[in-house]
C-alpha cells in the first residue's frame, strides 16, 4: 500500500534535457576553423541554499584524434539533499542522486566545424536522453563565425513513493516528455580588441511538464487553505535572445557584458543581465576574475500562489521558478597557474577557485510554512494563509576545479 | 515563386557583396583576441554547473551559449 508520497515540490535541479547538453562541457566550439584544446577538469561543487544542499564531482576530458577530430567525454553527480521550503510544508526530507555521462565529437572540416553528441541522464524518478547537433562556419577572413544547432530530448518521468517504507517508482505512475531546441548564433570580432556575440534559441516542450510531486494550494474558508495537485498545459514553446560583448583592455584585463532577453507561451518574461571583469596579476601567475548577475521575471500566467478555491482554473502552478521575482549573483574565481618541468606533456595546469553568492527575492510566492508549519508540526503562532511573509532565498556556491592541458 | 525568386537573388548580391569583404582586422592584429582572458568561458565545466544552478532556479532558458570569443586564428 502506498503510504505517502516521498517528497513533494522536488526536482530542485532537474531540468528539462535540453540544459543537460550544456550542463555537459559540450558547448559549441568558439571558432568554427579551430578545434577546441586538449584538456582535462575535475571539478568539486557544492550548493547550499533555501535547504538545499546539491554536491559532487564533475570530470571533463577533451582530446584530439588527429588533426581534424576532437572528442570530449563527461560524467557528473548531483548529490542532493532536500529540506526545502516546498518540502517542509508537505512531506519528510529526502536524498537523491543522478548521474549525467556525455559525449561528443567535432569534426573540422576546412572552415567548418561539425558536432554531434548525446547526453543520458538518470536519477531515480527521471531519466532524460538527449542527442544534439551542430555546425559552425567562418567566413569574412575568420571575422564572423555563424553556428546553428539542433538538440532534442526524451524524458521519462516517475514519481517516487514509498511503499512498505521502502522507496520506489509508483507502479501507476510513469509519464513522458520531448524537448526540442533550435539556436542561431553569431560572433564577430568588432575591433583588434572586442568581440561581440548573439544567440537566438526557441525550445518547444510537449508532454509531462510539471513535477509530480508539487501542490497548489487554496482557500476553503476564510482563514483555511487545502492543497491539490498542479496542472500544467502539455505543451511549452520559448524565445530567447542574447547578445555579449568582451572588451580586451590596455593593461591586460577583459570586461565583458551579457544581456538576455526571454518570453514563452506560459507568459514568463525574463531579463538576465551580467558584467564581469577579469584581471590577470603576478606575470600570470594569477588569475582574478568578478562576476555580477541579475536576473529578473513575471509569472507565469497559471501562477498564484494561493488560489480563491479548488479547480479554480484549467491550468494552476505554484512553483516559485514561476512566479515574479528577482536575483542577484555575485561571484569571484582566484585562478593559479603552473607549469611542472618534470611532466613536458602538461603544457599547463591550474587550481581554481570560485565563490558566487545568489539572493532571491520573490514578489509573491509566500513561506508558506508560516501557515502550514514544518514537516506536519504546525507552527506555533500561525499566519493566515496568503498574509505569510514573502519568501526569500539565499544560496552560497562554491567550486573548486583543477584544469590540465595537453 | 516570387519569394524563391527574391530569395536567390537575395542570397546572390548577399554572396557577392561577401567576396569583396576585407578583413578590418587582420589576423597578425590578433594578439588581444587570442589572450586566453578573452574566452567568454575560460571553464567550460565550471560555467556549465552554473548555467546548470541557474536554469533549475529560473523560469527563462536558452540562448547562453555565446557563440564562443577569442580572434578565430589557428
Amino acid at each position: 500500500m502506498i503510504s505517502k508520497l516521498l517528497h513533494t515540490g522536488a526536482r530542485p535541479f532537474v531540468i528539462t534535457c535540453l540544459a543537460l547538453a550544456g550542463a555537459a562541457g559540450l558547448s559549441l566550439p568558439a571558432q568554427a576553423g579551430v578545434l577546441p584544446e586538449d584538456r582535462a577538469d575535475l571539478l568539486y561543487f557544492r550548493y547550499d541554499g533555501g535547504g538545499v544542499v546539491i554536491s559532487g564531482p564533475s570530470v571533463l576530458v577533451r582530446k584530439s584524434i588527429g588533426e581534424n577530430v576532437s572528442v570530449a567525454a563527461n560524467y557528473y553527480i548531483d548529490m542532493v539533499s532536500s529540506a526545502s521550503v516546498d518540502v517542509e510544508t508537505s512531506a519528510s526530507p529526502y536524498e537523491d542522486e543522478r548521474t549525467q555521462s556525455s559525449l561528443s565529437m567535432d569534426f573540422l572540416h576546412g572552415k567548418s566545424t561539425y558536432s554531434i553528441g548525446y547526453v543520458n541522464s538518470d536519477e531515480s524518478d527521471y531519466m532524460a536522453k538527449t542527442m544534439f547537433a551542430a555546425v559552425s562556419h567562418d567566413m569574412f577572413g575568420d571575422l564572423t563565425t555563424i553556428s546553428f544547432s539542433f538538440k532534442n530530448g526524451q524524458n521519462d518521468v516517475f514519481r517516487n513513493v514509498k511503499i512498505a517504507d521502502v522507496k520506489q517508482n509508483d507502479p501507476d505512475f510513469q509519464e513522458e516528455m520531448e524537448s526540442k531546441s533550435y539556436s542561431v548564433s553569431v560572433s564577430q570580432i568588432i575591433t583588434k580588441s572586442m568581440s561581440m556575440s548573439g544567440q537566438f534559441e526557441v525550445i518547444t516542450d510537449e508532454g509531462f511538464l510539471r513535477s509530480p510531486y508539487r501542490s497548489v494550494r487554496f482557500f476553503t474558508g476564510p482563514g483555511t487553505q487545502a492543497t491539490q495537485s498542479e496542472i500544467y498545459p502539455n505543451t511549452r514553446s520559448s524565445n530567447a535572445g542574447s547578445v555579449r560583448a568582451k572588451y580586451f583592455l590596455p593593461y591586460r584585463a577583459a570586461v565583458d557584458v551579457m544581456y538576455r532577453f526571454y518570453t514563452d507561451t506560459w507568459g514568463v518574461v525574463g531579463q538576465t543581465a551580467e558584467l564581469g571583469y577579469v584581471h590577470p596579476l603576478n606575470n600570470n601567475k594569477w588569475i582574478f576574475e568578478g562576476r555580477l548577475r541579475h536576473y529578473s521575471q513575471t509569472a507565469a500566467d497559471f501562477y498564484q500562489d494561493i488560489f480563491p478555491r479548488a479547480d479554480f482554473a484549467n491550468f494552476m502552478a505554484r512553483d516559485k521558478e514561476l512566479a515574479t521575482y528577482s536575483a542577484l549573483t555575485a561571484g569571484v574565481t582566484a585562478t593559479y597557474e603552473f607549469k611542472i618541468e618534470r611532466f613536458p606533456w602538461l603544457a599547463k595546469g591550474s587550481l581554481n577557485f570560485r565563490y558566487d553568492y545568489m539572493t532571491v527575492t520573490y514578489d509573491d510566492f509566500r513561506d508558506a510554512r508560516f501557515s502550514f508549519g514544518r514537516f506536519g508540526i504546525p507552527p506555533t503562532t500561525p499566519f493566515a494563509p496568503g498574509t505569510e511573509p514573502l519568501y526569500k532565498l539565499n544560496a552560497n556556491i562554491l567550486q573548486f576545479y583543477v584544469s590540465a592541458y595537453f | 515563386m516570387r519569394i524563391h525568386g527574391s530569395l536567390i537573388l537575395a542570397l546572390a548580391v548577399l554572396s557577392a557583396g561577401c567576396s569583396s569583404i576585407e578583413p578590418w582586422v587582420k589576423p597578425y592584429d590578433r594578439e588581444n583576441l587570442a589572450d586566453p582572458i578573452m574566452a567568454y568561458s575560460r571553464a567550460p565545466i565550471s560555467q556549465d554547473f552554473l548555467d546548470h544552478v541557474f536554469e533549475s532556479r529560473e523560469g527563462s532558458r536558452g540562448a547562453t551559449g555565446g557563440g564562443g570569443g577569442g580572434c578565430g586564428c589557428n
